[in-house]
């Protein structure tokens, strides 16, 4: 099973509109809440008016800061798994406006139409601060970020090594450049929602769009001080999530405090404008030095990154050490700044940071590698790094880029590139080739599941992690259905409920080796306990085996020396008082195996764009990207991610902006007629190559995940096929068409 | 959103009459422009007109050899008719290049000429806006002037140096372009009766009245659009230029319909879109092609001509150099080869 590429399990229940997501729960007496957001970016709210709204029937409540319930005091109680250091953001908790769109009442009604009507007659006035939200103006204010829990998986840079700057200067050939990226919102598909249960004795049950139920439920428990066995989170199925569902957003604690202060269920859900009212992808200055030797090795690298944040908390990604993992050069220099702006918190979006580094770097050494003369490939090949200086020196766990480079290149063609910018053009068309390095996290964290063969020979399966459309359900049916040789069909994985095994938040790549691992181990303590009640039974043909002696296949446990000795499942059950026979398990990672090795999977993108002479318009033909990420345990899912992740490449590459006028401090494309992603029409010939890689350090699957590594070589191979179409380097993402005309 | 009434008059007659009677009455069609509008509470009507039972559902020939386009004929139905894809293929591709199929299936013809422009700052009641302003909805001014207008237009704007009585949006139609174009009449009736407005005069320049977007009216109902008999089938072009493949408002469009005798030209047409508050047409700047080949040379003077006095506000001054390129492209590309869209 594991390895095959079968069609998602939950498929069907998705095109037929039975999965049912955070909005869709009809619970009775269930009452709407819409959120008033703020028109200003920084100040006072001086006067709020509600009177108007309550005076509307239907109308139960409209809740600000002058009347909303209390909620926990301490700034500790509204921190969640993703939280960066500083002090949460906390919904209408006092008069002051901290950002654009921030929320400042909730309006409660018995129809969502009567809620949104009066949401409008809510009158505000304020007392209006001039407001800073451009990263450009304020480059020279960059500080250290504070650190935090939040380092441990995303690290701040080391320390230099070697004299950069000296090196830099000796070195013949060198080249520097200023990369902008703007901001970005994740918007997916399905708006922010959450529908509280109001049950008895206050017990809440909370339907909530989110990447981790859990983590919900703990933000929920400790803002409101409520005990875990007051609130239970559900969310099975997520419209995507993109790094929006790491952290609770606000219409989880609006709808919770509603639905506690009035004793009812409530709704709350966002409008897409409200979409880009938390969270976002930062923007983000790059300064770039390289250096080359005579030879083409790297002589000096210098990478510096400024990035925003908001004023209460202190985001950050990792920028810049990818750098480092790529290219071991003795003399480097990689620094991280931040600057608080008054926005909300930045938050992670697919491959934060490093699609905004690698993109830089990429695009550096391409244009380090033309300056020397040599082909951009073979300038990869010939600083290929063996181990990573960001991590003292570390091995890597197993690193197969070169595979990627080579049969990347294979594939594309890429031998028959003429070098010269503008060297390829058909008719007003220019054509260009460009290629770039990906790389993104492998790691683990621990989880718990449960396994459960059921009184009719079924194996159940949960854990309380997420699927947000990535395959989740798919892959851990496929693992369970191996472990214990039963058919598909007869494995069910379940997950996205507090009631479950704990699981962290899905996100960083890591769930198909975090819960997939836990899956395993859960497998394997079930398939012992049920060979041991086997052995047990009467006249059992297992009674003198070892469990090595046996395996599992077709709903048995056979003797393997003649499988035809076996013992079904249903028997075991059957023989066990007709009661389901359960195992729960713990994966933690394996810290000794793990922590001698630096753990990425790579990847190398190889692109092909079409530039229009006279217009700019570009618009990426085909692509190929051959990934190393472990043992694939679904080449059709996994096929599926690294495609999505080649088409969020080409937007951040050509399209994609949440573009604020900082007069203001507002967003101005806050809808997806102007908020840019791609369509169809800009979605040509894809292609995806897994490499053959082996690593049983990473963890027990020797899985790396492919949510993320997919995106990250992609702007950058774009940017650089734009150089070599039109001979102009655009460093500044996205690349429209007024850039190149 | 607010409460509204809702009605679906029997005839144009009862239709007319109660538009007339509100000015807090609008007219429903397809609903595509409008709901969103309704949404973001930028319109607030407090009555909505349903049109889609009135008999303005059909393509019909005219007498004299036109056409006239149903007002409320979707955008689809209209661009794949026979005797608009034969006649005026100019007109089908120019509407193929508009918004996405799902919306060309639901955009009736009426709505497209009254959609509203996709200035940020207008859909945005926070926002100072002249144009939204009129309406007692939100701060006067014009934030886009000054703000960010890399959507804005380039000619016929107002524009004054505090933003009190500027507006540098765009009508945004793709199918007006072509329309205008072709010389296209708009019928409408109102309480006063029936009268034709030529499409040149249909849109309007923003001057000291942002929020008018056109000439009609109030009460005013569109039936049908006439196409005259000169449909350009031979030579025409329509290029739009967007920021992405499909399901883009153009940044700058050109249609553009020849009728060559051999290599010289006979007549020309040529309307801009994406550049002004109404698309752009200018006789005198179509006259200087007459009796010339085709060449970039002859070409040049013509953009040049139809782009006099364009000016950019920041983010939109690519415009004016795009609009000369694609204009020269476009041109040159009618008389080429029967200008496949781009
Ligand atoms: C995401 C998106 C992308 C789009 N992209 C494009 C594009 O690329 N190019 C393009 O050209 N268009 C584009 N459109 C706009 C689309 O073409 C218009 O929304 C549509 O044509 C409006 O027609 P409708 O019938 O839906 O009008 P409605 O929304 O029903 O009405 C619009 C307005 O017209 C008035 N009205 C309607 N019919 C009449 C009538 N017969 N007489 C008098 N008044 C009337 C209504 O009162 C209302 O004020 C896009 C729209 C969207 C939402
Ligand atoms: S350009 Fe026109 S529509 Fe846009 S803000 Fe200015 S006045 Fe309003």
């Amino acid at each position: 099973m594991i390895g095959k590429p079968i069609s998602r399990v939950d498929g069907p229940e998705k095109v037929t509109g039975q999965a049912k997501y955070a909005a869709e729960f009809n619970v009775p007496d269930l009452t709407y809440g819409v959120v008033v957001s703020s028109t200003i970016t920084k100040g006072t709210i001086t006067r709020i008016d509600t009177s108007k709204a309550l005076a509307l029937d239907g109308v139960l409540e409209v809740f600000t800061h002058k009347n909303r319930p209390k909620t926990a005091w301490f700034d500790m109680s509204y921190k969640d798994q993703d939280s960066p250091p500083g002090s949460p953001f906390r919904p209408l908790h006092n008069d002051q406006v901290k950002y654009n769109g921030q929320p400042i009442a909730l309006v409660v009604a018995e129809t969502f139409e009567v809620a949104r009507y009066a949401a409008t007659l809510v009158e505000i006035d304020y007392d209006p601060e001039p407001c800073e939200t451009d990263l450009l103006k304020h480059l020279h204010e960059a500080r250290d970020p504070k650190s935090g829990v939040a380092n441990l998986f995303k690290p701040l840079p080391p320390k230099p090594r070697g004299d950069s700057a000296a090196a830099y200067a000796n070195a013949p050939v060198s080249m520097s450049a200023r990369y902008i990226h703007g901001m970005q919102h994740h918007n997916p598909m399905e708006m922010f929602a959450t529908t509280v249960e109001y049950g008895r004795n206050g017990h809440l049950t909370i339907y909530d769009k989110t990447q981790g139920a859990t983590n919900s439920q703990l933000y929920v428990t400790q803002a409101f001080n409520l005990s875990f066995d007051q609130v239970r989170v559900i969310s099975p199925y997520v419209g995507g999530g993109f790094g929006s569902g790491l952290r609770p957003q606000y219409q989880l604690f609006l709808a919770v405090m509603a639905a506690r202060a009035l004793e009812r269920s409530v709704r709350v859900s966002l409008t897409r404008q409200q979409m880009w009212s938390f969270g976002h992808r930062p923007a983000t200055v790059q300064n770039i030095r390289l250096a080359a030797n005579a030879d083409g090795t790297l002589a000096a690298v210098e990478h510096e990154a400024i990035a925003e944040t908001s004023q209460f908390e202190d985001y950050t990604e990792t920028v810049v050490n990818w750098t480092g993992k790529l290219y071991d050069c003795a003399n480097s220099t990689l620094s991280y700044k931040v600057k608080s702006l008054d926005m909300y918190s930045p938050l992670d979006m697919r491959a934060p940071g490093g699609v905004t580094g690698v993109h830089a770097i990429e695009c550096a050494i391409d244009e380090l590698a033309y300056n020397a003369g040599i082909d951009p490939l073979d300038f990869r090949f010939k600083n290929y790094s063996e181990k990573d200086w960001t991590e003292k020196d570390k091995p890597f766990s197993s690193k197969e880029l070169r595979a990627c480079f080579t049969q990347g290149a294979e594939r594309f063609g890429w031998s028959n590139r003429t070098p010269e910018p503008r060297s390829m053009r058909r008719g007003h068309t220019l054509i260009g080739w460009g290629m770039a390095t990906g790389i993104w996290d492998a790691n683990q964290v621990p989880a718990r599941a449960e396994a459960v063969l059921t009184v009719n020979g079924k194996l159940r399966v949960s854990s309380a992690t997420a699927d947000i459309g990535t395959g989740t359900y798919t892959i851990m049916t496929q693992i369970a259905a191996e472990l214990l040789g039963m058919p598909l069909e007869n494995v069910i994985f379940r997950l996205g409920d507090t009631d479950m095994p704990l699981a962290p938040i899905q996100g960083g790549s890591w769930t198909a080796a975090t819960v997939g691992s836990a899956v395993k181990v859960t497998c394997e303590a079930l398939a012992k306990k049920l060979f041991k009640l086997a052995r047990k039974m009467p006249g059992s043909p297992l009674a003198s085996a070892d469990f090595t002696d046996v395996f599992f296949a077709n709903s048995h446990i056979r003797l393997r020396r003649d499988p035809s000795v076996a013992v079904p499942l249903q028997a075991i059950v059957d023989q066990n008082g007709g009661r389901a026979i359960s195992e729960t398990g713990t994966s933690l990672p394996n810290m000794l195996k793990q922590k001698d090795y630096s753990r990425s999977a790579h990847a190398a993108a190889f692109v092909e764009v079409e530039v229009d002479e006279d217009f700019g318009t570009v618009v990426v033909t085909r692509a190929v990207s051959a990934v190393a990420a472990g043992r694939i345990l679904n080449p059709k899912t996994a096929r599926s991610q690294i495609i999505g992740g080649m088409v969020w490449g080409i937007s951040s590459a050509l399209q994609e902006e949440s573009v604020m006028d900082h007069r203001y401090g507002r967003y101005m494309n806050q809808n997806l007629a102007e908020y840019h992603i791609p369509v169809c029409a800009d979605v040509r010939d894809l292609d995806v190559i897994f490499v053959e890689e082996v690593d049983d350090i990473v963890n027990p699957l020797g899985v790396k995940g492919v949510g993320e590594v997919g995106l990250v070589a992609m702007p950058a191979a774009i940017a650089n096929a734009v150089f070599h179409a039109t001979g102009k380097r655009i460093h500044d993402l996205p690349i429209q068409l007024d850039r190149l005309l | 959103m607010n409460p509204f009434a809702y009605s679906r008059p029997a005839s144009l007659a009862d239709t007319v009459n109660e538009l007339a009677g509100s000015s807090r009455s609008r007219i429903i069609a397809g609903g595509t422009n409008l709901i969103d509008l309704m949404k973001e509470n930028v319109e607030r009507p407090a009555q909505l007109i349903d049109i889609n039972r009135l008999p303005f559902s059909t393509i019909d020939e005219l007498p004299d050899g036109g056409l006239r386009l149903g007002a409320l004929v979707t955008n689809a139905d209209t661009a794949y008719h026979p005797l608009v894809e034969q006649r005026y293929p100019l007109l089908s591709q120019t509407i193929l290049a508009g918004a996405s199929p799902q919306l060309r299936n639901m955009a009736t013809n009426g709505g497209n000429l009254f959609q509203r422009t996709r200035c940020y700052y207008f859909y945005d009641t926070s926002m100072p806006c002249n144009k939204r302003a009129a309406t007692n909805n939100g701060p006067g001014g014009c934030a886009a002037y000054g703000g960010y207008n890399r959507i804005h237009a380039i000619l016929g704007t107002t524009d004054d140096t505090n933003g009190q009585s500027s507006c540098v949006a765009t009508y945004p139609s793709d199918m007006a372009v072509a329309l205008t174009a072709l010389d296209a009449v708009v019928q409408v009736t109102g309480p006063n009766g029936d009268r034709s407005i030529p499409m040149a005069d249909f849109h309007r320049l923003p001057g000291a009245e942002p929020w008018r977007d056109n000439t009609t009216q109030p009460g005013e109902v569109v039936t049908a659009i006439d196409l005259p008999t000169r449909g350009f089938p031979d030579h025409y072009t329509y290029i739009k230029v967007r920021d992405r493949s499909s399901y883009a408002f153009a940044l700058v469009s050109v249609a553009v319909g020849l009728e060559m005798d051999g290599d010289v030209v006979r007549d020309a047409r040529i309307a801009l879109g994406g550049v002004a508050h109404k698309p752009w047409r200018k006789s005198e700047a179509e006259q200087l092609l007459i009796g010339k080949t085709l060449s970039p040379e002859t070409i040049r003077p013509v953009a040049d001509a139809l782009l006099a006095g364009a000016r950019g506000y920041g983010h939109n001054d690519f415009k004016i150099e795009l609009a000369h390129r694609a204009i020269i492209r476009a041109v040159l590309k009618s008389g080429l080869d029967n200008g496949a869209v781009e």
